[in-house]
C-alpha cells in the first residue's frame, strides 16, 4: 500500500473531469466531439488492460491515497479479477456509448449535457466497483442512483420520463440506504469496512450473530439495484431514457452493480443455508418473470429490458448456489451478457433511429437497407441464444454443468434455467431477426445504414462476443479465471471448452433449450397473446403498486403534517410550554432533586418593597384593559427589575435596564396607539384553566429549579478568574465591562451584529410594502377617505364589543 | 434572598407564559418582554446575590476582595438585555405590519402560511 496518487486514481477521477469539459467540447466540435471524448474511457480501458497480467497471477492490487491527511477519509482501491473485469467492461463499453451518443443525439441541443451525465455516471460506476472501502462503495453506489436519475429523466418534459426517473431513484436509492445500514453493521462486527481486509477473514461474518440482518440489508441494496422480482419494475420503465443510456445502464453497469455486490461479498457472506435459499429463489423467480414479461412486449427496447431483468435473475441465482462451477458459469455469462446486451440495445436504437419505430410488429425486411446493423445484431443474438461458437454458448454450458443434478433443488434450478434460456433465445431472435428478415414493411422513415459513430459499438461488441469464445483459452486465463477466483474466494484455474469434449448432461440441456426456444420463436405471436391475457387477468403489478405507494406516501405525509402542524400558533406555544414545564419539572421529581423547604428570607424592608412593586406591575400587565395601563404596567415591572439589579450590586445592569425599559415604553406607545388591545382577555373558562395550569407549571417549575440550584454550593471558579485577572491582564477595574469588551469581546461583537440585523429587519419591514396594498391605499386615498375611516372605526368597535 | 427572588422569578415566568398563550398578538408581545426579564433575573440569581457591592476593583488594589458581586452573570445579563430589547423591537414591528396587512391581531386567524383548508399536494409526477 503506498500513499501516492497513481494512474488508477487518475483513471477514477478522469470521467468526472471529462464530465466538466464535455459541454465545451460539444459546443466547439458538435456531435463529432464524441470522437475526442471517447478517448477518455478508451484511455481508462488501456490503463486497466495493463493490470491483466498481475490479476491473472491472482494478485489483488490495493492502494490508498490519503487525499486529506488526518481526516480519515482516504480513497483506496482494490483491483482483482472481479473489479478488473467490471472496470474493463465499464470503460470499454463506455467508449462505444460515448461514440454512439454522438450519432444518436446528433443535433440535439443538449448533447453536451447528456455526455456530461454519461461521464458522471461512468465515474460513479467505476468508483463503485474499484473502491476498497465499503463506505466509499456506498457513496459511489448512491452516486450511480443520482446520475442514473439524471440520465433516465433526460427527456424531462415527458411525464413518463419523470416518472421512470423518480421510480429508479426511489427504488435504488432506498436500496442504497439498506446497504448503508448493512455496511455499518459489518463495520461494527468486523471492526473494518475495508474489503481487502474483510476478504482475508472468510467465515467471520457468516458466524456472527448479526449475519442475518447484515445479509438481508445487503440483499436489500443488491436486489433493488439489480432489479430482482418484485422490485424489477423500475428497469423496464427506465427505457424512457435515450437509447445510449439504456445500452449503458442495462448491459454492463448500473443494474450489474447489485450483481457485483453479491459477487464481491460471496466469499465473506455466501455459502450459508440462508444465502443459498434466498438468492436462488429470488433469482429464479426473476428469471422466469423477466422472460415471460419480455415475450409480451412488442417494443424492441422493452423486450431487451425484460430479458435484462431475467439475466440478472439468472446471475443472482447462480451466485446464490456458491458452487464454484456455477460461479464460473455466472462469470462467463456476465461477460457474455454485457457484450450481447450492449450490442443489441444499440442495434435497437439504430433501428429506431433509422426506421423511425421500435415496434417489432411494424418492422421487417430491413436487412438489405441496414446490412451491418443486421450483422452485428445477428452475432449478438446468437450469443444471447447460447449457440456456438459464441461466448454465450460457453456460459450456458458452464452454468448448466454447475446447477445440474437429480435432487429436487438442482432439478428445479435446471428447469428454471432451461425455460429462461429458451425464452431468452426467443427474444434474442425476435429482436435481431424479426425486423431484418421477411417481407419488407413500410417504416415511418426510409431506412438506411446508420453512421459509423453508431455502428462502431454494436459491431465491436458483437465481435468481442465471438472473439472471446474463439480465443477462449486467453479469455479464461486472463479474465474469467481471475474473476471467478475473486467471486469464489479461492484460486480457480478453470478450463473452458468451446466445443464439448464429451456428450454430457449440459450439452443435452443446451440442445433441449435451443429446441424449445426455436419452437416458441415460431409461435411468438400466440405466446404473446397468451401472456397478454394472463397479465390482463391479473390486472395489478408492482409498477401500479409503486404509484399507489407514492400517492399514499404523499397523502400520508399531508395528513401527518396537518396533524402536527395545524397552523395554529397558539397550539405550538402550548406544546412548547408544556415541553418546557416537563423538561424542568420531571427531572426534579424523577431524580428526587426537589429543594428543601426554604427558610423565610431575611430581607430589608425596601427590598420587600421592590419585590412588591414588581408583582404589582405584573398583575397590572395581566389585567390591563387599555393600552395606557398595559404600557405603564409593563414599565413598572421593568423598572422594578432595574431596581433589583441596583440593590444587588449591578449598577451597569440597572442603567441598561432603565434605558431599555424607557425605550421599550416609548416604542410600545408609538406602535400601540395603532394596535388595539382588547378590553378583556378573550379566553373561555376552559382555555383559561388550561393556560393557567401551563403558566403555573412553567412558573412553579422554574421556581423549584432555581431554589434547588441555589441550595447547592456555589462554584465560583470562573468568576474568581475574572475577579483576579481583570486588572492584571486587561487593565480594567470595572470587571463586568472588562468581561464584555475584553475577555468575551467576540461575544459582544455578536451581540452588536444581532442588534444591527434586528435594526435592518425592522427597516425592511417598514419599507417593504406589497404593491397590492399600496394600490388599495392609493384608491382609498382618492375616494372619500373620511367615509372609509368611519367604516373602519365601526368595524373595530364591532369586533371589540 | 435567593428564595424570595426565586419566588419572584416564578411569578415572572407564570405571567409571561399566561400572556403568551393569549390568542392576541399584543398580549403575546407583553409576555415576551416579561419573559425576557424573567430569564435575566434567573441568570442573575443563579450567580448568587450580594448586596450593594458592585464588581469593581478599588483603585488601590490589583485584585478585588471576594465580597464583591459576581461579575459573570452581570456580563451575561447585560448582553441578554440588549438582545432581548432588539428582539422585542423587531417583534413589535412585525406584529404591527402583520396587523396592517392582515387586518387582524388574532393568531388563530393569521393563516397565510398554513391555511386551514390547504389542499393535498398533487400526486402525479
Amino acid at each position: 500500500m503506498n500513499a501516492a496518487i497513481d494512474g488508477t486514481f487518475i483513471a477514477i477521477l478522469a470521467p468526472f473531469i471529462a464530465a466538466a469539459f464535455a459541454p465545451f467540447v460539444v459546443r466547439m466540435l458538435g456531435h463529432n466531439g464524441s470522437w475526442l471524448l471517447a478517448l477518455v474511457p478508451a484511455g481508462i480501458f488501456v490503463h486497466f488492460l495493463g493490470y491483466i497480467d498481475q490479476t491473472a497471477g491472482g494478485a489483488g492490487i490495493a492502494s490508498v491515497w490519503d487525499w486529506w491527511p488526518g481526516m480519515g477519509w482516504p480513497l483506496s482501491y482494490l483491483i482483482d479479477g472481479l473489479s478488473l473485469m467490471f472496470a474493463l467492461l465499464i470503460s470499454g463499453i463506455g467508449t462505444f456509448i460515448v461514440l454512439y451518443s454522438g450519432g444518436y443525439m446528433k443535433g440535439h441541443p443538449q448533447l453536451g449535457r447528456f455526455l456530461s451525465f454519461i461521464f458522471l455516471f461512468m465515474g460513479a460506476m467505476q468508483g463503485l466497483i474499484i473502491s476498497d472501502n465499503l463506505i466509499t462503495v456506498f457513496i459511489f453506489w448512491e452516486l450511480t442512483s443520482i446520475t442514473s436519475f439524471l440520465l433516465i429523466g433526460f427527456n424531462h418534459t415527458k411525464e413518463k420520463s419523470r416518472r421512470a426517473a423518480i421510480q429508479a431513484l426511489v427504488v435504488t436509492g432506498g436500496g442504497g440506504l439498506s446497504l448503508l445500514a448493512g455496511i455499518i453493521l459489518v463495520q461494527l462486527v468486523a471492526g473494518t469496512s475495508d474489503l481487502s481486509t474483510l476478504l482475508t477473514q472468510p467465515g467471520l461474518l457468516q458466524t456472527s450473530p448479526y449475519y442475518l440482518p447484515i445479509l438481508l440489508l445487503f440483499l436489500g441494496g443488491a436486489f433493488t439495484k439489480s432489479a430482482q422480482f418484485p422490485l424489477h419494475f423500475w428497469l423496464p420503465n427506465a427505457m424512457e431514457a435515450p437509447t445510449p443510456v439504456s445500452a449503458y445502464l442495462h448491459s454492463a453497469t448500473m443494474v450489474k452493480a447489485g450483481v457485483y455486490l453479491l459477487m464481491r461479498v460471496q466469499p465473506i457472506m455466501g455459502d450459508t443455508l440462508i444465502w443459498s435459499i434466498i438468492l436462488p429463489i429470488f433469482g429464479g423467480l426473476t428469471l422466469i418473470v423477466g422472460t415471460l414479461l419480455a415475450v409480451r412486449q412488442t417494443d424492441l427496447k422493452l423486450m431487451l429490458a425484460y430479458t435484462t431483468v431475467a439475466s440478472l435473475g439468472l446471475l443472482v441465482m447462480l451466485v446464490g448456489t456458491s458452487n464454484t462451477i456455477a460461479i464460473q458459469g455466472a462469470v462467463i455469462y456476465l461477460l457474455a451478457h454485457s457484450l450481447f446486451k450492449g450490442a443489441l440495445f444499440m442495434v435497437a436504437g439504430l433501428v429506431d433511429h433509422e426506421a423511425g419505430t421500435r415496434d417489432v410488429t411494424k418492422l421487417g425486411g430491413l436487412a438489405k437497407a441496414m446490412p451491418i446493423t443486421f450483422g452485428a445484431g445477428a452475432l449478438a443474438a446468437l450469443s444471447m441464444a447460447g449457440l456456438p461458437p459464441f461466448i454465450g454458448f460457453v456460459a450456458k454450458e458452464e452454468l448448466y454443468l454447475g446447477i445440474w443434478g437429480t435432487e429436487l433443488p438442482f432439478l428445479a434450478l435446471t428447469i428454471t434455467a432451461v425455460i429462461g434460456n429458451a425464452l431468452m433465445l426467443v427474444i434474442g431472435f425476435a429482436v435481431a431477426f424479426k425486423p431484418f428478415l421477411g417481407a419488407k414493411v413500410e417504416t415511418p422513415k426510409a431506412a438506411h445504414e446508420g453512421p459509423v459513430l453508431m455502428l462502431a459499438g454494436p459491431v465491436v461488441l458483437s465481435l468481442c462476443g465471438l472473439a472471446s469464445a474463439l480465443f477462449l483459452h486467453w479469455t479464461s486465463v486472463h479474465l474469467l479465471g481471475p474473476m471467478a477466483s475473486s467471486v469464489a474466494g479461492t484460486v480457480l484455474e478453470p478450463e473452458f471448452h468451446l466445443f464439448p469434449s464429451a456428450i454430457k448432461a449440459n450439452l443435452i440441456l443446451s440442445l433441449i433449450t435451443v429446441a424449445i426456444g426455436l419452437i416458441l420463436f415460431f409461435r411468438l405471436a400466440s405466446l404473446r397473446a397468451a401472456m397478454d391475457r394472463v397479465l390482463r387477468a391479473i390486472g395489478w403489478g408492482p409498477d401500479l403498486g409503486f404509484d399507489q405507494f407514492m400517492s399514499g406516501l404523499v397523502l400520508l405525509s399531508h395528513r401527518v403534517i396537518r396533524l402536527i402542524q395545524p397552523g395554529q400558533m397558539n397550539l405550538y406555544m402550548k406544546v412548547a410550554f408544556a415541553a418546557t414545564a416537563a423538561a424542568v419539572l420531571l427531572p426534579l421529581i424523577l431524580l428526587d432533586e426537589l429543594p428543601d423547604w426554604p427558610e423565610m428570607p431575611q430581607m430589608l424592608f425596601y427590598e420587600w418593597g421592590v419585590l412588591a412593586i414588581a408583582v404589582i406591575g405584573l398583575a397590572a400587565v395581566l389585567n390591563a384593559n387599555n393600552r395606557l395601563t398595559a404600557i405603564a404596567a409593563l414599565g413598572i415591572q421593568g423598572f422594578a427589575v432595574a431596581l433589583l439589579f441596583m440593590l444587588f450590586g449591578a449598577p451597569d445592569l440597572s442603567f441598561t435596564q432603565f434605558m431599555v425599559e424607557t425605550l421599550s415604553v416609548v416604542i410600545l406607545a408609538l406602535v400601540m396607539t395603532r394596535l388595539s388591545l382588547y378590553q378583556k382577555d378573550h379566553r373561555s373558562v376552559g382555555r383559561t384553566i388550561v393556560d393557567g395550569t401551563l403558566a403555573v407549571a412553567v412558573g412553579g417549575g422554574f421556581f423549584l429549579l432555581l431554589l434547588s440550584v441555589t441550595q447547592q454550593p456555589f462554584n465560583s471558579e470562573l468568576s474568581d478568574f475574572f475577579r483576579e485577572h481583570s486588572v492584571a491582564i486587561a487593565h480594567g477595574r470595572n470587571i463586568v465591562n472588562v468581561i464584555l469588551v475584553d475577555f468575551r469581546g467576540v461575544d459582544t461583537l455578536g451581540e452588536i451584529a444581532v442588534v444591527a440585523i434586528a435594526g435592518l429587519a425592522i427597516l425592511a419591514l417598514i419599507r417593504l410594502r406589497p404593491k397590492r396594498k399600496l394600490d388599495a391605499l392609493a384608491v382609498a386615498d382618492n375616494s372619500n377617505a373620511s367615509v372609509k375611516a368611519n367604516v373602519k372605526i365601526a368595524q373595530v368597535q364591532e369586533t371589540t364589543s | 434572598m435567593e428564595v424570595a427572588l426565586s419566588a419572584l422569578i416564578g411569578i415572572f415566568f407564570m405571567t409571561a407564559v399566561y400572556l403568551m398563550l393569549s390568542p392576541h398578538i399584543i398580549r403575546i408581545l407583553l409576555g415576551v418582554v416579561v419573559l425576557g426579564n424573567a430569564v435575566n433575573l434567573l441568570i442573575f440569581t443563579n450567580g448568587r446575590l450580594t448586596r450593594e457591592v458592585p464588581p469593581i476593583v478599588p483603585d488601590d488594589v490589583i485584585v478585588a476582595a471576594p465580597t464583591i458581586a459576581n461579575p459573570l452573570p452581570q456580563a451575561l445579563v447585560l448582553t441578554a438585555i440588549v438582545i432581548s430589547f432588539s428582539f422585542f423591537a423587531f417583534l413589535l414591528t412585525l406584529a404591527y405590519r402583520a396587523y396592517q396587512e392582515l387586518d387582524t391581531d388574532d393568531t388563530d386567524t393569521m393563516r397565510i402560511a398554513e391555511p386551514a383548508d390547504e389542499a393535498a399536494p398533487p400526486t402525479g409526477y
